[in-house]
């Protein structure tokens, strides 16, 4: 009987092995490879598509502010100021700027040129600076999101004129004011600061961040506390028998109900039977909350699971009580975990949108949710929204509101890492 | 109380056994771990439990602090008294019984906190120390009893996971000492040091037997002889043989404790 086997067949059993562990590196080289250029294709077009969203285009027009029109008492108070017509004011400038607009056709289009909320600019501006009156000043009002979206060379020129959104009129109007340099581009500083608006110049995200921050802090609120402790119940204090077996399965079977199957709980008993207000965070949170309460549960046992069995018995070896070693010790070490997991859960639940839908977040909220009570929007329902509005202007606020959801699921993931880290210790 | 009184009290309690144990039986589930052990372990002496793996030590340390009553299957009946109060059934609380009855384990478990933090955890728990330099005393005394004060008293703010084995079992028996137990119980305190940690181990418990009842289980026959003055046979649940431990390993009594001791089972 040979106890070696000769060493030509090891030889011959090595390349094999050999190759196959170099064609496995291969194999998962590739697919990491696949996925971070998916993902960096993905980034590409939402940001190639979205950052133009960060500009706004105005337009520079001589207004001629006559203290007759604007303040004709002459008091310079902030109301009368703000009480006077710049509609007018605006048209006259358009006007003076294009005297051959004659026709009432003409004339729509020329007023068109700027955006419908232009005169508030124009109002702003005299506003912040009272000394404008009386005089002709050169101000800086929004232009139409038609005109936007064609300087930002979304619109081509050489197309009939039947398919373009700007007819070879306003092209020649437009043209006059670029080379006059009266065309300029500015920081868009409304898209943080507006809610959503039917005009895609007029509209921000601002409802929508609202709306998420309202609702995440429902969520958290309520499931942080319930999750945590059902899990330390569950994982340190339960007795292990049928009841809690049958909890346990339940929870993880939870994890995997459609988040819409959440939506319609929610619309059938905190909407219709508890006559909560529709389309407020407060349900919404509720809502997400009992999404999300499974995941923190299941990540927090894993969490507690971990600690080590030999820190309880240290504990309960010094005669610590079972919920001063679960407090003192086992809790604080489970931590880092149950951060993480909560952080992942609250992540899911800010891009979370079907079970919103159903409780009727999804409706046109044109101003700023000032309590958890009023209606509102979040941020992917927000995505939503614009995704489906015709206007070529929401097609780059989609892509810029994707862009904001993604930067708050970045930072949230950031600071799950960093809690991770401060809470990390060794044992 | 006048002295003559005292004394004869105090001789008593000398006599009186620390622990007694009377027919102890424990299961785990429906399989049983210990069979009817009788057993007295003397104050102020050192009791080794020696036996083949499996046959019951730990369970039975574990029964004279009641740790066993976090583990779900087990079932202890009989009669085990501390000082004459029996730890089952007289409404004793096990959280009060574990502070008179402090236990070193197997494997050093401190707690992930700074060394002084692990000293203090007892005191601070039981409210033994009152103020600031009370417990800064408490937690000085308590690693200089342990042996263990001139190697990490310019670092009581270092975890004490930081420390090498040896330090660490050590600074588990300082823990346990600084509520001032009773009785110490050690489930294989060395069986994870090496050979010059564990000499200094069992010099602490030579120097400890002074002050506290020490019960240690072992897998060391010469550990045993070397440490305890008493020694315990355990073979597949039953107490076969007990007594003076150089008795027990130069002429014992039962078969299977001369087998055990001369190595040819176990
Ligand atoms: N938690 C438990 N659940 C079920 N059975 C257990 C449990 N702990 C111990 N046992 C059983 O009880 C018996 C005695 O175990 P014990 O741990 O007391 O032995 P031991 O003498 O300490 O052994 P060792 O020297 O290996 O530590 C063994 O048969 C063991 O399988
Ligand atoms: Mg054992």
């Amino acid at each position: 009987m040979e106890l070696n086997p000769p060493l030509e067949i090891d030889k011959a059993l090595l390349k094999k092995r050999n190759a196959a562990e170099t064609r496995f590196k291969l194999y998962g080289l590739a697919a990491v490879l696949t996925a971070v250029l998916v993902l960096g294709l993905l980034l590409t077009s939402i940001v190639s598509k979205g950052y133009t969203a960060f500009e706004q285009t105005y337009i520079l027009l001589d207004v001629r502010l006559d203290q007759a029109t604007i303040d004709p008492k002459g008091t310079g108070r902030q109301e009368d100021l703000a009480a006077a017509s710049y509609r007018g004011i605006l048209r006259d400038a358009l006007k003076e700027q294009f005297p051959e607009a004659e026709s009432r056709n003409e004339k729509r289009s020329l007023y068109g040129l700027v955006g419908s909320a232009a005169e508030y600019d124009l109002r702003n501006a005299v506003l912040e600076n009272p000394k404008l009156v009386g005089t002709t000043a050169t101000i800086a009002v929004k232009a139409s999101d038609d005109v936007d979206s064609y300087i930002k060379g979304f619109i081509p020129r050489d197309v009939p004129q039947s398919d373009r959104k700007i007819k070879d009129q306003e092209l020649g109007w437009l043209d006059t004011l670029e080379a006059d340099d009266r065309v300029i581009k500015k920081f868009n500083i409304d898209f943080f600061t507006h809610a959503d608006s039917r005009e895609p110049e007029e509209a921000g995200i601002l409802g929508a961040v609202i709306g998420s921050l309202y609702t995440l802090a429902i969520t958290l609120a309520l499931c942080f506390p319930i999750g945590v402790l059902t899990a330390i119940y569950l994982e340190e204090f339960a007795p292990r028998n049928r009841w809690t077996d049958i909890i346990e399965v339940n929870i993880n079977n939870l994890a995997a109900v459609p988040s819409i199957v959440f939506g319609l709980l929610g619309l059938a008993i905190f909407l219709n039977f508890f006559g909560l207000p529709r389309s407020a965070p407060l349900v919404g949170g509720m809502v997400l909350a009992l999404m999300t309460l499974p995941t923190i549960i299941i990540a927090s046992r894993a969490a507690l699971k971990a600690v080590p069995p030999s820190i309880r018995e240290a504990a309960l070896g010094m005669g610590a009580s079972r919920m001063q070693t679960v407090f003192h010790h086992v809790f604080p070490l489970a931590m880092p975990g149950i951060l993480t997991g909560t952080i992942l859960g609250m992540a899911q639940a800010l891009g979370e949108t079907a079970p919103l839908l159903m409780i009727g977040m999804v409706a046109f909220i044109a101003d700023i949710p000032g309590s958890i009570n009023d209606a509102a929007t979040v941020l992917p329902v927000q995505i939503f929204l614009w995704a489906d509005s015709p206007e070529r202007g929401f097609v780059e606020k989609t892509s810029a509101a994707i862009m904001v959801l993604l930067a708050f699921l970045v930072v949230m993931n950031a600071i799950a890492v960093l809690l991770r880290k401060r809470f990390e210790r060794r044992w | 109380m006048d002295m003559q009184n005292f004394k004869t009290r105090e001789k008593a309690a000398m006599a009186e056994p620390k622990i007694i144990a009377r027919d102890v039986n424990v299961y785990y589930g429906q399989s049983q771990a210990l069979k009817s052990i009788e057993l007295d372990i003397a104050a102020n002496e050192v009791t080794a439990l020696i036996g083949p793996s499996g046959c019951g030590k730990s369970t039975f340390l574990r029964c004279i602090n009641r740790m066993n009553d976090v583990i779900e299957s087990c079932r202890v009946e009989g009669r085990i008294t501390l000082e004459g109060i029996d730890i089952y059934n007289s409404g004793l609380d096990p959280v009060l019984l574990r502070a008179r009855v402090g236990m070193v384990f197997q494997k050093p478990n401190p707690f992930p906190k700074s060394i002084y933090d692990n000293i203090a955890y007892g005191p601070r728990l039981h409210g033994i120390a009152s103020g600031k330099d009370e417990l800064e005393a408490t937690v000085e005394s308590s690693l200089r009893r342990a042996g263990l004060w001139e190697e990490v008293k310019d670092r009581l703010d270092s975890p004490g996971t930081g420390l090498s084995g040896g330090q660490q079992q050590r600074l588990c028996i300082a823990r346990a000492i600084a509520v001032n137990p009773e009785v110490i119980l050690m489930d294989e305190p060395c069986s994870a040091l090496d050979p010059i940690a564990t000499a200094k181990i069992e010099e602490l418990i030579d120097e400890l037997r002074e002050n506290f009842t020490i019960v240690i289980v072992t897998h060391s026959m010469q550990q045993a002889a070397r440490v305890s003055q008493k020694t315990a046979f355990f073979h597949l649940g039953e107490l076969v043989e007990v007594g003076e431990t150089d008795k027990l390993f130069t002429s014992p009594e039962d078969q299977r404790t001369q087998g055990y001791i001369t190595g040819r089972f176990g």
